[in-house]
């Protein structure tokens, strides 16, 4: 009992340090150059309705957050957009994810293309059976025929911005499996940018790293936008608060309440989005 | 409620029900010890008679350059090993590719559909089916068409022998890759087949390669296949279309006569199979473990 008043007291304490920092004054996301349309989607494990008429736009060089309590159909919603789920026949879409006027659900285009311009970074970190090097290379020689020169200049930009390079310029032969799990972590996210995707789609990239590896991926996150739309889910509340710049509240595979991140923590329209928020409801 | 927080705790060495799950360990400890006894009794027993019998065969020179002899005359096993040796590569070279092939299609590509699933049961009846059937059937539908026994019928029974061991370990080597790999790998853009090639069959190569040695183990030491296709030669043989020697048919034709010389060397034949067996099943855990 006592444990939970103090809960219920240190919740709304965040809330207000949070109002005193930001003032909402951004756009709302339907005003802005939208990168992704989803209109109508629906989502289907076999049987089961995971996704029900989610309808929103993902703005261009923003980050996008969706929060909801596990099973609500987050990662679902962000594992559509790179068609994902193409690879398990009992997984189907149904509706609209429009990029660039091309409705990725029903696309004739080949779906590596799509994945390559909607690079990913997964929940735990995947480093490939091969060298820190090739890691990075693996993805950029796919589609690019580079010099040995200039493909070491892009490995180091890559592990560079993603804030690596530094711990691993002197041993880029050894196996990127030796690292640590948030070096890994932020090895698979410079590997995601090595091939210079238009959108990067986020995971829960921290939900495995520790509070140090966090703040690092965090502010690269930040960094990422200027030249990246990127769209992270995450369980972690604090960490939609502070890295995106719009957050979707999703329940239940429905989309509750989807605004400027500042409005939704501070003032959301919804009661059940304020409930989830506060801590009230969970 | 206050019932509940004044009993003792139950949580003491005296405990009744403790007491009974010590117990109930103590026996099953006993019985599996004795089993374990039991069977490393005939292994030890059988690997020391092989190496008492066949070791004096093993330690002559003679065994490994000079031909089978007549009864009576002094000879080796030269022109039996390296048949052996020849037909357990001929086979092994045919059957991996095909069973590797077999095996990433049934784990990478057979999610949907059928065909898959069937064809790993049939893989699996294959699998434990008596290696006397293989000899048969390449006989009846090889030997006995062209008229002639050949090392090339030994080889091809010998693949028959290999190709469902390949395909059972790539297939359970490749599934244990974890698909967040899989996911990652096709999230840059990459296509399922450069997926597979360079990044599953990576993950997975020391397991692959676990189960080729293994299939080669197994393969070395078989007899009923060659019995009925390569047959025996007692000469040196290059002809892959002609017979050829072969450790096991050499072991198998010796061990039945009545010459004590040739028992001696069926001795040492078979000490050199089971050694051979066993120093690919220590390499092949050599290395699995240096995987891990």
């Amino acid at each position: 009992m006592e444990a939970a008043s103090s809960a219920a007291t240190a919740r709304p304490s965040i809330h207000t340090a949070m109002r005193e920092s930001r003032v909402p004054e951004s756009a709302a996301p339907s005003e802005l150059k939208a990168k992704l349309r989803i209109n109508k989607l629906n989502f289907y494990y076999g049987g089961f309705h995971a996704l029900k008429n989610v309808t929103m736009d993902i703005p261009e060089r923003k980050v996008t957050a969706f929060i909801g309590p596990s099973g609500c159909g987050k990662s679902t919603l962000l594992r559509t957009f790179n068609r994902m789920y193409s690879l398990y026949p009992e997984q189907r879409a149904e509706g609209e994810i429009l990029m660039d006027g091309e409705n990725l659900v029903t696309t004739k285009q080949d779906v590596s293309l799509i994945r390559a311009k909607i690079g990913m970074v997964f929940q735990k970190p995947t480093p490939f059976p091969m060298s820190i090097y090739d890691n990075i290379a693996f993805g950029v020689r796919l589609f690019e025929d580079l010099s040995k020169r200039e493909m070491d200049e892009r490995v180091e930009w890559a592990l560079g911005r993603a804030a690596i390079w530094s711990e691993v310029k002197d041993k880029l032969q050894q196996s990127g499996q030796s690292l640590s799990g948030g070096q890994q972590q932020r090895l698979c996210i410079a590997r995601g940018i090595a091939i210079k995707p238009e959108v990067l789609l986020l995971d829960e990239p921290c939900s495995a790293l520790d509070p140090i590896s966090t703040a690092k991926v965090e502010e690269l996150i930040h960094e990422l936008k200027t030249d990246y739309t990127v769209v992270i889910v995450t369980h972690n509340m604090q960490q939609a608060a502070r890295v995106s710049d719009y957050t979707a509240y999703m329940y239940l595979g429905e989309l509750i309440e989807y605004d400027v991140t500042d409005t939704i923590f501070i003032k959301p329209k919804k009661a059940a989005t304020e409930d989830y928020i506060t801590g009230r409801f969970g | 409620m206050s019932a509940v927080a004044t009993a003792p705790s139950a949580i003491h060495s005296g405990n009744r029900i403790y007491r009974s799950r010590k117990r109930v360990n103590f026996v099953l400890l006993a019985i599996s010890g004795l089993a374990l006894a039991f069977g490393l009794f005939w292994l030890a027993w059988i690997l020391g008679t092989l190496l008492y019998e066949g070791g004096n065969a093993l330690a002559r020179a003679t065994l490994y350059y000079q031909m089978t002899p007549p009864p009576g005359g002094d000879g080796g096993l030269a022109n039996a090993i390296g048949g052996s040796l020849v037909m357990v590569a001929v086979g092994t070279l045919f059957g991996t590719p095909v069973g590797i092939l077999a095996g990433t299609y049934l784990a990478e590509y057979g999610r949907r559909g059928w065909l898959a699933g069937a064809t790993r049961f049939l893989n699996d009846v294959l699998l434990s089916a008596p290696s006397i059937v293989m000899g048969l059937f390449v006989y009846s539908v090889y030997v006995a068409k062209v008229g002639h026994f050949s090392a090339w019928a030994g080889s091809l029974s010998l693949a028959l022998l290999v190709i469902p061991v390949v395909v059972r370990t790539t297939d359970d080597m490749l599934k244990l890759v974890p698909n967040t790999l899989r996911e990652a790998t096709v999230a840059l853009g990459c296509p399922a087949w450069k997926m597979v090639v360079s990044v599953t069959y990576r993950a997975a190569r020391t397991g692959i390669l676990t189960g080729i040695l293994l299939a080669i183990a197994r393969i070395s030491g078989e007899t009923a296949p060659l019995l009925f296709t390569a047959l025996n030669n007692q000469f040196w043989s290059n002809n892959m279309n002609a017979p050829m020697a072969n450790l096991p048919v050499v072991i198998f034709q010796f061990a039945m006569s009545p010459y004590e010389d040739w028992h001696r060397l069926a001795w040492g034949g078979a000490a050199l199979i089971t050694l051979t067996v066993l120093v690919l099943n220590i390499i092949a855990r050599a290395l699995f473990r240096k995987s891990d």
